[in-house]
């Protein structure tokens, strides 16, 4: 079905069951408990982690699948950014022309990049893509300031022309939409002392990551995606079989950029804003950690990741000293003040230190990242039948030599 | 006129004349070897022949058409495929992937944007993959790693990745260096039983001659750089003259 085996056909239609389904099982704790903080279902992350979901699925179809370790993949996220917001600024609200213009950039600068940089393999690949994304950052930052409004960002204003759209007599900024339908309106349900959100934007972003996974998916399946894993393999034996590995490569390369700049376009499509920071180094490992958080060159890893970091960010980052305190205020202040001083170390702003400790954990007990985890758990459910290691080969390294 | 036409070859690196005036001709069907003791320059002709190296004088014609300056996989699309002296598979894929990889080269030329179509739906591919692989009876391990092969399983292979491209010639770059006198003599007897199943046409390049004496067909040895005699292996055996270049590793002659 869908050009899908059976097996993968039931894989998709659980991953599209879960993202409808995800603003009432991100919402698992009742309003007004104590829990409720930790509850992930409003529309804001949900947004977030679906897009970052397409960013990290298409960068695995490069990292995961050839091993080419790009660190220079948020520039294409950022012009995406930049391409959508001029499509609202001079087009139409409509974030259709946006989307589609987005993947475009994304792709076409990718394609440059992607041209000069693969001329080299391994660590100077990872390098020059750090450099040409550096060097998209300080163009955004301050040399392109006529197209990207510089440090304060690209943003809308009344003034601009929107060609397509009727006038706009109301004075405030208008919203995104598709076709009419708001992004950012929001149908609330309470139930069972609940309150589940249920907004557009959340699910533009959700069908679109399932379509994108999907395709992913084909990708993985595909006698394109044999090669891929090829060019990890041995590009040598590539070569003495009549296959240049280049144009794979560059291909790969095109197509991830092309998911980043359609993460990047739904990006402002959600939050119609675009800044130089989207493009810096931080966020190009951002993408990095998902995908080997999650597990490099699985299908379901990259998504993990980009949940994973994105709940963290979004939730232990708001674990505040004054929420810690409250946790801790059984104990006596002799012993609550210094554990609320450790705590509040790895929370609120300082929850990269547990996002550090984690990755930390994970590249060295579980190479595989959170899929091996998974892996490992349900393994230990059916060991007897399949305790077989010559079946299971040790992981190839990520990186193409 | 052969398959394959080395005339005049030369290659010089700095003040090391590696290769010079070699002349050589592989007819069509047949098993051409070519040994040398050490530093004769076999390893610089052969890479001459696949496009690693651009010789410096002379030309290599192969069917016809000359091969200088172009790109190994513009070269094995021609016709040629290579056999490793440490074999050279995709660790990471299964056994049939391996082969089956070889097959889409063929069929689709050196790069093809297939990413909407299904590996497993490529019925032809698949069919003449494990017929290849139940050839060279290796048809039971075709979902294993290849990574995992033990040394001459990968160098089986090897030979299958090449043979199921049916190509017009079949250069085999020390196919037992290293190798333990029983892997040696199974690989022997696995190019033997190539020969006599199917039509090839193979040049090995080989230092010992043991390994070539009953599968070739012609043999030139190669001495520092340029070839000595050309003859049946019958006749190379008693030759002096290749007594003399192998003088120091007399007993490889014997």
């Amino acid at each position: 079905m869908l050009g899908l085996e059976r097996k993968d056909f039931v894989f998709l239609i659980v991953v599209l069951a879960l993202t409808l389904a995800a603003p009432i099982l991100l919402n698992p704790f009742p309003e007004n408990s104590a829990l409720a903080q930790f509850n992930a279902g409003y529309p804001d992350l949900m947004q977030r982690i679906a897009i970052f979901a397409i960013f990290a699925v298409g960068f695995n179809i490069l990292f995961g699948l050839t091993g080419y370790l790009s660190f220079g993949h948020a520039a294409f996220l950022g012009a995406g950014s930049y391409a959508a917001m001029w499509m609202f600024k001079l087009l139409s609200m409509n974030i259709l022309p946006a989307i589609v213009l987005s993947v475009l950039i994304g792709g076409l600068f990718s394609l440059l990049i992607g041209y000069v940089s693969l001329r080299r393999s391994g660590i100077y690949f990872s390098i020059l893509t750090l450099a040409f994304a550096q060097m998209s950052f300080n163009l955004a930052y301050s040399v392109l300031t006529p197209l990207t409004n510089g440090e304060t960002g690209l943003q809308l204003a009344l003034t601009d022309p929107r060609v397509l759209d009727a006038a706009n007599n109301s004075g405030s900024l208008p919203d995104t939409a598709l076709f009419g339908l708001a992004m950012n309106s929001t149908t609330k349900v309470e139930m069972l002392g609940r309150v589940f959100q249920f907004n557009v934007g959340y699910y533009v972003c959700g069908l679109i990551s399932v379509l994108m996974f999907y395709v992913a998916l084909r990708i993985f399946r595909s006698p394109f995606g044999m090669m891929l894993r090829a060019v990890k393999s041995n590009q040598n034996r590539m070569n003495y079989t009549g296959l240049s590995p280049r144009p794979y490569t560059l291909a790969a390369f095109v197509i991830s950029g092309m998911y980043a700049g359609l993460a990047g376009g739904l990006m402002a499509s959600m939050d119609p804003l675009a800044g130089a920071e989207r493009m810096q180094w931080t966020a190009s490992g951002e993408v990095v950690l998902m995908t080997i958080l999650g597990g490099a060159g699985t299908m379901l890893g990259p998504v993990l990741g980009a949940g994973f970091i994105k709940y963290f960010e979004n939730i232990f980052s708001k674990i505040n000293e004054t929420v810690l305190h409250g946790w801790f205020s059984a104990l006596p202040h002799a012993i609550q003040d210094p554990l609320v001083w450790l705590a509040a170390r790895f929370t609120g702003e300082g929850w990269h230190l547990t996002l550090g400790v984690l990755f930390m954990l994970v590249v060295i007990f579980l190479p595989g990242g959170l899929v091996e985890g998974g892996q490992r758990i349900g393994g230990l459910f059916r060991r007897r039948k399949t305790d077989d290691p010559e079946h299971h080969p040790k992981r190839a390294p990520h990186v193409a030599e | 006129m052969g398959i394959l036409e080395v005339k005049n070859v030369g290659k010089r690196f700095g003040g090391l004349q590696a290769l010079s005036e070699v002349n050589l001709s592989v007819a069509e069907n047949t098993v051409h070897a070519i040994i040398g003791p050490n530093g004769a320059g076999k390893s610089t002709l052969l890479n001459c022949l696949v496009g690693k190296l651009i010789p410096d004088t002379g030309s290599v014609l192969f069917d016809g058409k000359s091969v200088l300056g172009r790109k190994p996989h513009e070269i094995n699309q021609m016709g040629i495929s290579r056999v490793f002296q440490t074999p050279e598979i995709f660790g990471d894929l299964t056994v049939l992937e391996n082969v089956m990889i070889p097959c889409f080269a063929r069929r689709d030329g050196a790069f093809r944007m297939h990413a909407f179509e299904r590996v497993k739906a490529e019925a032809g591919i698949l069919e003449q993959a494990e017929k290849m692989l139940s050839d060279l009876r290796m048809l039971e391990k075709a979902h294993l790693h290849a990574g995992t092969l033990s040394r001459g399983d990968k160098r089986r292979l090897e030979m299958a990745m090449c043979l199921v491209q049916e190509p017009k010639l079949l250069l085999l770059d020390e196919p037992t260096a290293g190798m333990a006198r029983a892997d040696t003599n199974n690989t022997i007897d696995l190019l033997k039983e190539i020969k006599a199943t199917r039509p090839i046409t193979m040049a090995i390049i080989e230092h010992d001659m043991h390994v070539v004496f009953s599968l070739a067909d012609r043999i030139t040895v190669l001495a520092q750089g340029t070839p000595l005699v050309e003859d049946v292996p019958e006749n190379i055996k008693g030759n002096p003259k290749v007594r003399e270049a192998y003088l120091g590793e007399t007993q490889d002659a014997e």
